[in-house]
């Protein structure tokens, strides 16, 4: 009974509502018409504006850094270290201090991403380091070199060397890698672990063998972009690295530490008066910066993806 | 076939020991910061945070005892001016920022089309990848001059009765930290809310057009609402990025006056380019509460942007979409 009078109602309802909605020959239908056709050609406006906005000023920064860093780049600038006006010693400081931090980043961030892809379940201690790895990668960069000045500087002993600068920057990198792994191996489709599965491989060889290496793409793209961040930062660096003016002589105990390419921007900054030479080097610096950033993504985001067999 | 599970086991525990260390790290920050700043916290007090002096040396000073921790007399330490600057130079990165990623995340899911779209991201994730003191060298020698020499001076002569736009112009200030920390965000809000954006069922756009609603009523009642949370998520990963900058604000801050900002032409000190820039000073106060100080505005800003970033990874589960789309946050 109920049943029948609901479905009286409903239908009442639709003839009503049928016989209210006006007809498309309705002035009030194509006055509306026409304005939602205005409105949608205004957002379309505003949008490719907004976009126009941004990116004047982003291929501003790329138009004006790649024009001056070609005009001041010089074999000399290029080969002498600090001291005698180059930037030598900064370029060294830069990769000896990132690749430390890569290779201490590196394994550690691997390792920890393949528990999480592969052997974490639903575990509550995997959810944590979750948690805490999305967090840590929005602790400010110059807390991390607050916290590498305390740690590795003045609690353990090794002074602004690189090997404090690397590490602290080591402690950036992590989480990224730590998530990209486990995201990428993560993406390896189903099929292939139920087939290793059910040709009795047992989990060390299903991830030794398969997963792993069909993630290894995805891995190397986290891992390289990570690089990039590491190789542009400069905050974590301040108290831990150093200003040295001359190629770096160790990992601990050079005089005045390791210089970095980042760090002329700084020592620009405290500078009231810059010379022509100074500038020169600086905007070089901007220059040699940017292309090792957008090199590294390009082959990141492009090579990478092209040898991708997932 | 024991043996292989036992493999398997010392695998799995393995590498779950060594994602572990992430756990030893954050909490070897916190405690590292909070012993190393426990003098300040003990001698400052609440007066840290009530007060806007900053003032470690102060003429005449004479070492005192308080508690039985060194500290100069008649110095204050207050973190006002600073939280007031992060916080005020950030929320102008965000009122410019968020009107303009959503416009780019819009053209680029909704307008452009595909052929246009794909470089346009493509350059956007690029740009996200160069590194801040970049942009801070930017804002350095282009953005504040031009500010500073030729902006501010026309509106503060035109627009005096906005509030916050008044003269005197004093420095490229507050104006130029938030329009440099706005042009960094956009491509960290663009690029996510489009990621989540580009993730609305085609089914549902389908039918709302088939429905005869304009491309813009299609955003707005289905592809804005579906992607909500991953919008409002990127908003507060930029506000995180934002609060944290170090390098790039610290290029364009003025010279330092540290008195809270009543107009857009004040030099701004946000906590985060004021540690960078004080780290060196700390030699110069022989009981060490300087250093002290700074290692408790580290704390400030670490509680600050850990909260922002909490509740960022609360609203969207994930922060990383994939391996390719990592941006420094």
């Amino acid at each position: 009974m109920n049943l029948s009078t609901a479905d009286d109602e409903t239908e009442s309802i639709a003839i009503e509502d049928r016989e209210r909605i006006p007809s498309w020959q309705d002035p009030r239908v194509i006055s509306s018409y026409k304005r939602r056709r205005v409105e949608d050609f205004v957002i379309k406006i505003l949008t490719t504006t907004s976009l126009v906005l941004v990116l004047y000023p982003l291929a501003d920064i790329l138009y004006r850094f790649a024009y001056r860093g070609l005009q001041s780049i010089s074999l000399p600038a290029l080969t002498q270290v600090a001291r005698d006006g180059g930037l030598a010693s900064n370029i060294a400081g830069t990769f000896l201090v990132a690749g430390l931090s890569t290779v201490i980043a590196v394994p550690i961030g691997v390792l920890g991403g393949i528990y999480l892809a592969e052997f974490s379940g639903r575990s509550r201690y995997a959810e944590l380091v979750r948690f805490v790895s999305d967090v840590m990668a929005g602790v400010p960069s110059i807390v991390l070199g607050y916290v590498g000045f305390l740690l590795f500087v003045l609690y353990f002993g090794w002074g602004l060397s690189a090997l404090a600068g690397g590490v602290t920057l080591a402690f950036l990198m992590l989480p990224y890698i730590l998530r990209t792994t486990e995201l990428s191996i993560r993406k390896v489709p189903l099929s292939i672990r139920e087939a290793a599965a059910a040709l009795g491989s047992t989990k060390a060889q299903l991830v030794n063998r398969l997963t792993f290496k069909l993630a290894l793409p995805g891995i190397l793209t986290g891992i390289l972009l990570s690089i990039s961040i590491a190789m542009g930062e400069t905050a974590p660096l301040l108290w831990t690295a150093g200003t040295s003016q001359s190629y770096p002589c160790g990992l601990i105990g050079c005089p005045g530490g390791v210089g970095y390419l980042t760090r002329i921007f700084y020592d620009f900054l405290l500078n009231p008066n810059p010379t022509a030479e100074v500038q020169n080097l600086a905007y070089l610096s901007a220059f040699l910066l940017m292309s090792f950033a957008i090199g590294i993504n390009i082959v990141a985001r492009f090579g990478l993806r092209r040898i991708s067999k997932i | 076939m024991a043996d292989s599970r036992f493999e398997d086991g010392v695998y799995k525990y393995f590498t779950a020991m060594i994602s572990g260390s992430i756990l030893v790290i954050i909490v070897a920050i916190i405690a590292l910061l909070v012993y190393a700043g426990y003098p300040s916290l003990v001698v400052n007090g609440f007066h840290f945070f009530t007060s806007s002096v900053w003032r470690p040396n102060p003429p005449n000073a004479k070492i005192i005892t308080i508690n039985g921790i060194d500290s100069l007399s008649g110095s204050s330490y207050g973190v006002l001016v600073f939280a007031a600057d992060t916080l005020v130079s950030s929320a102008i990165a965000l009122v410019l920022a968020i009107p303009a990623s959503l416009g780019i995340a819009i053209f680029l899911t909704q307008v452009a089309p595909q052929r246009l779209a794909a470089p346009i991201s493509f350059t956007l994730e690029l740009l996200a990848g160069i590194p801040s003191v970049i942009y801070g060298f930017w804002g350095f020698v282009i953005l504040s001059p031009f500010l500073f020499q030729v902006m501010e001076p026309y509106l503060a002569q035109h627009f005096a009765f906005i509030p916050f736009l008044a003269p005197p112009v004093q420095s490229a200030g507050l104006l130029a930290a938030g329009l440099l920390l706005a042009i960094m965000v956009v491509p960290i809000i663009a690029s996510i809310s489009r990621d989540f954006m580009a993730r609305t069922p085609v089914e549902l756009k389908d039918g709302a057009k088939a429905l005869g609603l304009t491309k813009w009523e299609v955003t707005r009642k289905i592809v804005l609402p579906y992607a909500k949370t991953g919008i409002i998520g990127s908003m507060i990963l930029g506000l995180g990025r934002a609060l944290g900058e170090t390098m790039a604000v610290a290029m364009v801050s003025g010279t330092g006056v540290q008195t809270l900002p009543t107009s857009l032409y004040f030099s701004v000190n946000t906590i985060a380019s004021f540690m960078a820039l004080s780290l060196g000073n700390a030699v110069s106060d022989p009981t060490g509460m300087l250093q002290a100080a700074l290692m408790e505005l580290a704390i400030v800003l670490l509680v600050i942007t850990i909260t922002v970033n909490v509740i960022a990874r609360i609203v969207i589960k994930q922060v990383f979409a994939s391996s390719e789309n990592i941006v420094r946050v």
